[in-house]
């Protein structure tokens, strides 16, 4: 899960320079720096109940900022995200208490297991609204996936009238319950929800290095009209891309239902800006074609520990916003001075070698 | 041309140097440029050309050495700088804004206003269509810059150049996208700019035009000045020595094996334009395996709007084509990759490449799944291939990791040929495979075409260049105004037959399109 961000697309040009490895690093050392300052300024950070929490923390806008990695990489972006997590616990809570009502008398209740994967469905179609808007009818993304956001929003709170479903034990009789599984159980130890983040965030590392989709995500944000010529079938990748998003984001609506045992449709609210600073922090380009998995999950880590060790230290929560404004947007700088310091070691080792 | 007295010096280079990231572009250069006179540079791609005449416009500072201009030592800080000093750039990558009209564009950065600071759009459009009118292009000046085509965009970069009214003018390849008529004019605007005392640079890969056009000749080759004489004094053998050290050979020679069966046939094929009419008006042809079919035709003839058709690219084309016989339904450019086709398209830039992704991933970008089982990419077996493709067309790639776009234009032409290959196509279309490349990168080129065809391909090429059409194709196509005007076989085909089938259908009555409304 850990693989070193390194920049897939950058030239594997010999860096003389430790200036420029640590640049390369950064969203690494940025991570370790955070970790080894919370330890020591915030009392019991280093303890493991405390980490597994924070892990949780993490996941929750890691899966989002790797369904949202994709989607920049090809250009695009996905607003949506937040919406399809609050829409998506909303399906999940009222399945898990009202089942699904057949208007002829009967009522079909869904086991656990069926939920989710009715739930995953829901993210995946409305992944696949997005697409369809960007694709077929040439909706810019930002504004497709931002009239989804609302277009979500507005379901989950009509939902249940803008009500939270409470309670979501399920009854024995009609095979309903374990639903608080996915958020509140523990495999070997760790929480679930981190054993479902290595196995999605593996799959997609694996999806971006190794699979001709993987490659072509990458085409697509570096050179559309190159990449339809030499028969990349672009629209499959871009819905594919979003599909994922909605995959992602449907995966984190069910954790968190589960974790409170309710669905509350305000759910969600302004996840989207997370992912994105998550994906940016990682070394995403947001002009698209540049990116990693690794980077992502890194940057989603250096957000969450920043967060909650601030927390912890009881740094108000305004000061807070101020402090991971600025750490993006240093991020960002640093990625721009990399670029350019990259260029000039080249320089000066050609110079040298006359 | 007359008597070529000695001419001021107006801009002198001394020892400079350039230091890019990649490459020394540049190493100790000494340039002269005259008055009234078109000082050519020439070299290979790669050689430094454009990074020097970048040096001149302020685009790029020298790492090392003096500019004078007038004797007087000179620093650009940037091409604005240059520009109030009266040096203007035609750049060979165009510098246009797509979403402008063509007047915003020549008037960028100048824009003429009224008292009140407002935009004068029509004393823009005016002055406009006055440099527009020169260079007799049928471009309005309301226009879009975006609606034109390369060959019309380009005009405009020479008309905006034009209008700053400088005294050093750089064109950097300015021919490449004209038609030879276009070509004609701008050597008319050359010749009336030198007239009036402009000192004109001038930078191409077309020797015959360098020949034609120049006074004084400079010839870099590797970032080093290596040869700069008067044009009077030498000949194209020269040129060609100073830029690749030995006597070059032009095009690969036929091996005269003999064309197989029909592997291609396009029937009946047409595609609308947007302001109505035909872009490609009905054409058939047929190709056979190992056969070299050459299309010739002027800028916006309908070649590439032809492969374009064939491809797959346009949906509301119609007609039918035949692979082997058998007709491809596929209407889509992914399952027609499959059944056998490949493009090669005309910019490379745009079309043919992802320049942040590497030499490798560009090369297989067409024909993953040849090293997928199931969904996993083989990764040896796609080094494999790509080891051997780069061996093949003689790719100079230090590591196939690099980035495609630090290589020189030649062997980024080679990579985009290589993607293509390794599709394993039947058919080969090859849209001014040569366009903006060195002349060594050239016959590689060539060769590869020859080898291909021996090796059973049918190979469909679109040129806009006389002398390579004559020489490689097995039979000419010729097209005029969206139509098949003439099929000749290579025994047969004169330049004077093909020039003469490229202008029909180019009278008055085909200029209908300019009533349209505004």
């Amino acid at each position: 899960m850990t693989d070193i961000p390194a920049k897939a697309a950058a030239p594997s040009a010999p860096s003389g320079s430790v200036l420029l490895t640590l640049m390369k690093l950064r969203t690494f050392i940025a991570l370790i720096a955070v970790l080894i300052f919370f330890s020591i300024a915030a009392p019991n950070f280093l303890s493991t109940a405390n980490l597994i929490l924070m892990s949780k923390h993490v996941a929750l806008n890691a899966f989002l900022a790797m369904g949202m990695t994709f989607v920049i990489i090809t250009g695009g972006i996905d607003l949506s995200v937040g919406s399809i997590v609050g829409l998506c616990g909303m399906v999940a809570g009222y399945l898990v208490l009202n089942g699904i009502d057949l208007q002829i008398g009967y009522t079909i209740y869904f086991n656990v297991f069926e939920i989710a994967l009715i739930t995953l469905a829901v993210g995946i179609l409305i992944g696949a609204v997005n697409g369809l808007l960007i694709t077929k009818l040439n909706v810019a993304p930002f504004i497709a996936t931002l009239g989804v956001l609302y277009v979500a929003r507005g379901l989950a709170l009509l939902s249940s009238d803008g009500r939270t479903f409470p309670n979501l034990v399920g009854k024995p009789e009609l095979g309903t319950t374990g639903f608080g599984f996915l958020g509140a159980g523990r495999l070997l130890g760790l929480p679930v929800a981190i054993w479902i983040l290595i196995v999605v965030a593996l799959g997609a590392a694996y999806l971006a290095k190794y699979t001709p989709l993987g490659r072509h995500i990458f085409a697509v944000g570096g050179n559309e009209r190159a990449s339809r010529i030499s028969g990349v079938r672009v629209n499959m990748v871009k819905m594919f891309v979003y599909m994922f998003s909605g995959f992602c984001a449907a995966i984190v609506g069910l954790i968190i239902s589960s974790e409170l045992m309710a669905s509350h449709p305000a759910t969600g609210e302004s996840f989207e800006l997370n992912a994105i600073a998550a994906a940016v922090l990682g070394g995403t380009s947001m002009s698209g074609g540049r990116g990693t998995i690794g980077g992502t999950i890194v940057g989603a880590f250096v957000i969450g520990i920043l967060s909650d060790g601030l927390v912890m230290m009881g740094v108000s929560s305004f000061w807070q916003m101020v402090i991971k404004g600025l750490v993006i947007i240093v991020a960002v700088v640093v990625d721009q001075a990399q670029r350019r310091l990259q260029s000039r070691v080249t320089l000066m080792q050609m110079a040298k070698a006359g | 041309m007359s008597a070529t007295a000695e001419r001021e010096i107006i801009l002198k280079l001394e020892d400079v140097s350039k230091v890019y990231s990649g490459t020394v572009a540049v190493k100790r250069a000494n340039f002269e440029v005259r008055k009234g006179a078109v000082n050519v540079l020439v070299g290979e791609n790669g050689a430094g050309k454009s990074t020097l005449m970048k040096i001149i416009a302020g685009v790029e500072r020298p790492t090392a050495g003096r500019i004078l201009l007038e004797g007087e030592e000179v620093s650009f800080s940037s091409s604005g700088d240059a520009v109030n000093r009266g040096i203007g750039m035609v750049f060979q990558e165009l510098n246009l804004f797509g979403n402008m009209s063509v007047a915003e564009n020549i008037f960028a950065t100048r824009e003429i206003t009224n008292r009140f600071g407002k935009i004068d759009r029509k004393e823009q459009e005016r002055r406009a269509a006055e440099f527009l009118e020169r260079l007799q292009a049928g471009i309005r000046p309301a226009m879009l810059v975006e609606d034109l085509r390369i060959g019309q965009q380009q005009l405009v970069e020479i008309a905006k150049a034009v209008s700053l009214d400088a005294r050093i003018l750089i064109m950097d390849e300015p021919t490449s996208a004209l038609s030879a008529a276009e070509v004609e004019i701008l050597f008319k605007v050359i010749a009336d700019l030198k007239a009036r005392g402009v000192a004109i640079v001038y930078i191409s890969h077309r020797l015959e035009e360098l020949i034609r056009i120049g006074d004084y000749i400079t010839v870099l080759r590797d970032g080093r000045i290596t040869g700069q004489e008067e044009m009077k004094n030498v000949d194209t053998q020269w040129i060609v020595r100073q830029m690749i050290g030995s006597d070059a050979k032009d095009f690969a020679k036929a091996d005269g094996h003999v064309p197989g069966e029909e592997i291609f046939r396009a029937e009946d094929i047409c595609l609308p334009r947007a302001t109505g009419g035909l872009a490609v008006d009905h054409v058939s042809l047929s190709l056979r395996a190992g056969e070299i079919l050459g299309i010739y035709g002027l800028m916006g003839a309908g070649r590439s709007e032809l492969f374009d058709c064939i491809m797959g690219r346009h949906s509301h084309s119609t007609g039918e084509i035949f692979i082997g016989g058998k007709q491809v339904r596929e209407r889509d450019t992914t399952r027609r990759i499959r059944r056998g086709l490949a493009l090669i398209p005309e910019d490379r830039q745009r079309e043919g490449l992802v320049s942040i992704l590497s030499v490798a991933s560009n090369l297989t970008l067409a024909s993953l799944s040849r090293f997928a089982s199931l969904f996993h990419i083989r990764g040896a077996d796609e080094r494999q291939a790509v080891t051997q493709m780069v061996r093949e067309l003689a790719i100079k790639v230090a590591d196939p990791v690099q980035e495609v776009s630090s290589l020189s234009g030649g062997n980024q032409q080679k990579v985009v040929i290589g993607k293509a290959l390794l599709t394993g196509p039947k058919v080969l279309l090859m849209d001014e495979p040569s366009r903006g490349i060195d002349v060594g990168a050239k016959a590689d080129v060539f060769r590869t075409m020859r080898k291909l065809s021996r090796d059973g391909l049918g190979i469909l090429f679109a040129t806009s260049d006389l002398d390579e059409v004559m020489a490689l194709s097995d039979r000419i196509a010729v097209m005029s105004n969206g139509k098949l005007t003439g099929m000749f076989d290579r025994t047969e085909a004169t330049e004077a037959a093909l020039v003469a089938a490229s202008a029909l259908g180019h009278g008055p009555a085909a200029h209908k399109e300019s009533i349209a409304h505004d």
